[in-house]
């Protein structure tokens, strides 16, 4: 695919807060290189959120990461593309300057709070970090914003919790504890890996609301990476779906959950439990059969190909490019040889369970 | 790991209950000779350990001279064409008694460890399979042991025997013995866990046959790494009896002796000193090489 | 914490039970009669018969192990026929110097190995890590008592800058006694640094690869400030622990080094006396010797539970 198509038909004018052109992402294995990400290209406007939803081995960490000098190098390494934030080609700085944008002007919270956070440091320990490193504070004036910061995202009696370690935090806290050091500096972009995976599902709905509170007042874009698309519908302007390194579609998120383009986003669609999108409830829950292709070998073609039943021989053979959607919402793109919408509709009633062959 | 830590298993082997055991599938033989070609510090190991075999076991073809024989000629006579390594303090051929005296280092090596693994396994295997008092007491008698520093327990045992050779394999086996132990427990409670042992309790089989049968070959290649690494720890150990003059008594030729006596001759006679210690470490580097890489071929998992 | 303390303490004793059970049923390896062989040298029968009645060699095993236990608990360590000196005496006089070599020679092991550790985990793949490998390699494959002649040869023999055997004590002259302490500690810490380079390059690759050091790599910490406020504190405690572990080797070693150098200490106590078949002084240095090493294990277990902040306020 061609790293102009989706910048082209992009959104608004202006220039965006991130620029993602044709990253590639190698890791270098025994056994032959894995092609983690193969050709990503979207942009970023300045406090747009952006749920990007995928299985595990999409790409869709390990994109965001690796464009961030976050991925263990060796093996991994980038094959190729730019990255522009603020105008800056992030892949092109040396990793000193690359340092400076890290948990300054980009903020990150990752998966699990038990293990991102050191268990040797208190919280205040790791939360003056970012403050006195970016912003210059000294030692006094970092420790009174750590505890302002607890007071932002919400841990009560925060002067009393500074001095304590992580593990005398609940997993909840500890993932406040993350959002507070992913926005220590204000940070123009939060990237929120997999954020509330570990949670509680009670608790991952505080910690979502808590985002969107913050974005609220803060008003920073947010990348936020899930396999769960139920937390992407909350919380997204616009939602991307990966698979193998790809980016399969692409749009504003009440298009994606209306109008879905590509057969592995209705798989997604359709394995989620509750829609409230006006269907039966007696629908059953579907499950996308087989498993992802094995990336040190990617198929020539879409490689979703092999897994879907709507796939056309040229899907096996070609990959499809990324773009407007026939008929679909503007900024509604979608990599796909076939017509879903039509393909749906000439199915008879019973037969709509297409993606699950058996 | 290494002679540092003779009395400590390697580490990853020791794998803790629930998880796999190091090779599995019996036909996967080939291809751990592939991995292990595949490292070149592995083959240099072998291909050392395998020349020293050799010299040792053609020892009376390959030496030039008698280790024994006295030559008032060549009495701490300079490395020549006659004598390449020298002569020492008697004029017997220094070369001759390298050559004689890798038989002690790899004998004692060998049969030192061969000893600890036919009483540690046993010992071991009855302690992770049978469980209970049996376990708790083995063990605690395994940690009593091994409180003991090994070449401390080793001097102590050889020093109670009498100084010989035979009996500083002796000690040096004994002391080694509650690594394995301890070795081959852990690696049995990992496998015991496993779905396969499991099916085969669940048909029927007996106690002895799931040992024997089931368990044991699954334990081999931990053994196998930790038996390699513990024979570079026994050479060390028998050369430093020898050295102290608790192993081989002379005249017959043992690599740590000929260092207690080339220490007396220092500053007229260093070839005394180089070629004994010089083949020790080439002894103790190889099976150190090897068993670094029979454990990086048998788990790929533990590769760093 | 305590508690976990308490629940190590119980754990050691019964262990320092048993080895010293196995330190005296050693005796029962000596070939022909104990008295007779206790004696040594000595075939007077009249010393025959005092030795077997002062050991009580006339009671079954168990029944002298239990004079002799409670003899050690005592601080009585037993005799030693060679030197007419109290055994408990003997070991209090040697264990200092033994100690201060042990000493240096983990300070020189912690010096080299630690650094190479970290050096190797965090350039790892590099020639940096190959060559920090074979260092180690070296390390563990050198006999140590040869390493000693070697030295000798060099440092002493031809350059003449050190005293190739001898001990002075520290509080005679501090200076000398470096100097003759030097080549022994070096000796005796390269085997050790070794392995804890080893150990160390073990637990920083493990703490490089978590998830909090990508954190702190994500909140764009210094790769410096990386190493040593992030991963080194939280690698630290295996390397602690395992480091105590090698005081046996350190023990080991020393019996060794002290005989290439001539250092008085506890491994000269204990080869002199296995050659005058001084068997209460070769026990008696072997039980303190195992002593030495459980309190050490026991040491290093309270330190990693200080270190550790999980156990420190459970």
């Amino acid at each position: 695919m061609s790293a102009d198509m989706s910048t082209d038909i992009a959104e608004a004018p202006g220039a965006p807060l991130l620029d993602v052109r044709d990253l590639r992402v190698v890791f270098d294995a025994e056994g032959g290189a894995v092609h983690a990400v193969n050709g990503v290209s979207y942009t970023l406007r300045e406090g747009e959120t952006l749920g990007i939803v995928g299985e595990s081995g999409s790409g869709k960490s390990v994109h965001v990461l690796a464009m961030l000098g976050l991925i263990p190098r060796p093996p991994g390494r980038i094959a190729g593309g730019q990255v522009l934030f603020e105008g800056e080609d992030l892949l092109a700085l040396p990793e000193r300057r690359l340092r400076r944008i890290r948990g300054g002007r980009i903020g990150f919270v990752f998966q699990d709070p038990m293990s991102s956070l050191n268990p040797g440091m208190t919280v205040a320990q790791q939360i003056v970090e970012p403050l006195r490193i970016h912003l210059g504070l000294s030692a006094r004036a970092a420790r009174a914003r750590a505890r302002e910061l607890l007071d932002l995202v919400r841990i009560p009696n925060a002067a009393a919790r500074l001095d304590q370690y992580p593990h005398e935090f609940s997993g909840g806290q500890r993932q406040r504890v993350m959002i507070a050091i992913g926005l220590a500096c204000r940070p123009k972009l939060l990237i929120a890996d997999e954020a509330t995976t570990a949670l509680d599902v009670t608790v991952q709905a505080e910690i979502v609301a808590l985002v969107q509170e913050l974005k609220r007042e803060l008003g920073m874009a947010i990348i936020w990476i899930t396999h769960d698309l139920g937390v992407v519908a909350g919380i997204s302007d616009t939602v991307q779906v990966m698979y193998a390194g790809r980016i399969l579609e692409r749009g504003p998120v009440d298009a994606i959950f209306a109008d879905p383009r590509n057969a592995y986003t209705l798989g997604l669609l359709r394995s989620l439990p509750d829609l409230g999108r006006g269907r039966a409830g007696r629908q059953r829950l579907h499950q996308i059969e087989g498993s992802p292709p094995d990336m040190r070998h990617p198929p020539p073609g879409d490689p979703f190909a092999p897994r879907n039943a709507y796939a056309t021989p040229r899907c096996r053979a070609e990959m499809p490019p990324l773009a407007q959607a026939p008929g679909a919402a503007p900024g509604h793109l979608v990599a796909a040889w076939y017509d879903l919408p039509a393909l749906i509709a000439g199915e008879r009633p019973g037969a709509r369970e297409g993606l699950r062959p058996c | 790991m290494s002679t540092g830590t003779p009395l400590a298993e390697a580490p990853g082997l020791a794998a803790p209950a629930g998880q796999p055991a190091l090779v599995r599938e019996p036909g996967s033989l080939a291809s751990f000779w592939r991995r292990l070609r595949a490292r070149p510090s592995a083959v240099l190991g072998l291909a050392i350990v395998v020349l020293l075999v050799g010299v040792a076991a053609f020892a009376d073809i390959v030496a030039p001279y008698d280790p024994t024989a006295t030559d008032w000629g060549a009495v701490r006579a300079a490395p020549s064409l006659a004598h390449p390594f020298g002569g020492d303090e008697v004029g017997r051929d220094v070369l001759s008694r390298i050559i004689h005296g890798a038989r002690a280092s790899l004998g004692a090596g060998l049969v030192s460890v061969g000893l600890a693994v036919a009483l540690g396994l046993p010992i071991g295997l009855l302690a992770g399979y049978a469980g209970g008092w049996i376990d708790a007491l083995i063990m605690r008698l395994t940690d009593a042991l091994l409180a003991i520093p090994f070449l401390i327990l080793a001097i102590a045992l050889a020093a109670f025997l009498g100084p010989s050779l035979t009996n500083a394999m002796l000690a040096i086996g004994l002391s080694a013995t509650s690594t394995f132990v301890r070795l081959t427990r852990a690696q049995v409670r990992a496998v015991a866990a496993e779905e396969f042992v499991e099916a085969a309790r669940s048909v029927g089989n007996p106690p002895w046959r799931i040992a024997l049968v089931h368990i044991l070959p699954n334990i081999v290649p931990a053994i196998l790494v930790q038996a390699t690494l513990t024979i570079a720890a026994a050479i060390i150990a028998e050369a430093s009896l020898s050295f102290l003059g608790l192993g081989q008594q002379p005249p017959e030729p043992s690599w740590g002796a000929m260092l207690t006596v080339a220490k007396n001759f220092m500053d007229q006679a260093p070839w005394m000193a180089i070629w004994p210690g010089l083949s020790i470490f080439l002894a103790v580097l190889a099976f150190n090489l090897l068993g670094d890489g029979l454990r990086d071929a048998l788990d790929p998992r533990q590769r760093t | 914490m305590l508690r976990f303390i308490a629940h190590r303490l119980a754990l050691a004793v019964p262990t320092l039970v048993l080895a010293s059970m196995i330190i005296f049923a050693l005796q029962q390896l000596l070939p022909g009669d104990v008295a007779t062989a206790l004696t040594g040298e000595e075939r007077d029968p009249e010393v025959v018969a005092f030795i077997r009645q002062k050991y009580h060699l006339d009671e079954p095993l168990p029944v002298r192990y239990a004079y002799w236990a409670s003899g050690v608990l005592q601080g009585d360590l037993g005799e030693s026929v060679r030197l007419q000196k109290p055994v408990s005496e003997l070991v209090l006089e040697k264990l200092p110097v033994t100690l201060e070599l042990a000493c240096l020679a983990m300070l020189v092991a912690l010096v080299i190995g630690v650094p190479m550790g970290i050096l190797s985990a965090v350039k790892r793949g590099t020639w940096m890590d190959a060559a920090a490998n074979g260092v180690a390699l070296w390390g563990l494959s050198v006999p140590n008592f040869w390493l000693g002649i070697l030295l000798i040869l060099l440092f002493s023999v031809h350059l003449g800058w050190l005293p190739a055997s001898g001990y002075v004590p520290p509080g005679e002259n501090l200076v000398e006694n470096l100097r003759s302490m030097a080549m022994p500690a070096f000796v005796l810490g390269n085997a050790i640094a070794a392995v804890m380079m080893r150990h160390t390059r073990a637990a920083m690759l493990g703490v490089l690869g978590s998830d909090y050091v990508r954190t702190a790599r994500a909140k764009g910490v210094s790769p410096l400030r990386l190493v040593l406020r992030h991963a080194l504190p939280n690698a630290a405690i295996p390397i602690i622990t395992l480091g105590a572990l090698e005081f046996g080797q350190l023990l080991s070693g020393a019996v060794l080094t002290e005989q290439v150098f001539s250092v008085p200490g506890f491994g000269k106590l204990m080869v002199d006396a296995v050659f005058n078949r001084d068997f209460a002084t070769v026990q008696g240095v072997v039980i303190c010797t195992a002593a030495t090493y459980i309190a050490l294990n026991l040491a290093a277990d309270v330190l990693s539970a200080v270190v550790n902040p999980k156990l420190r306020r459970a």
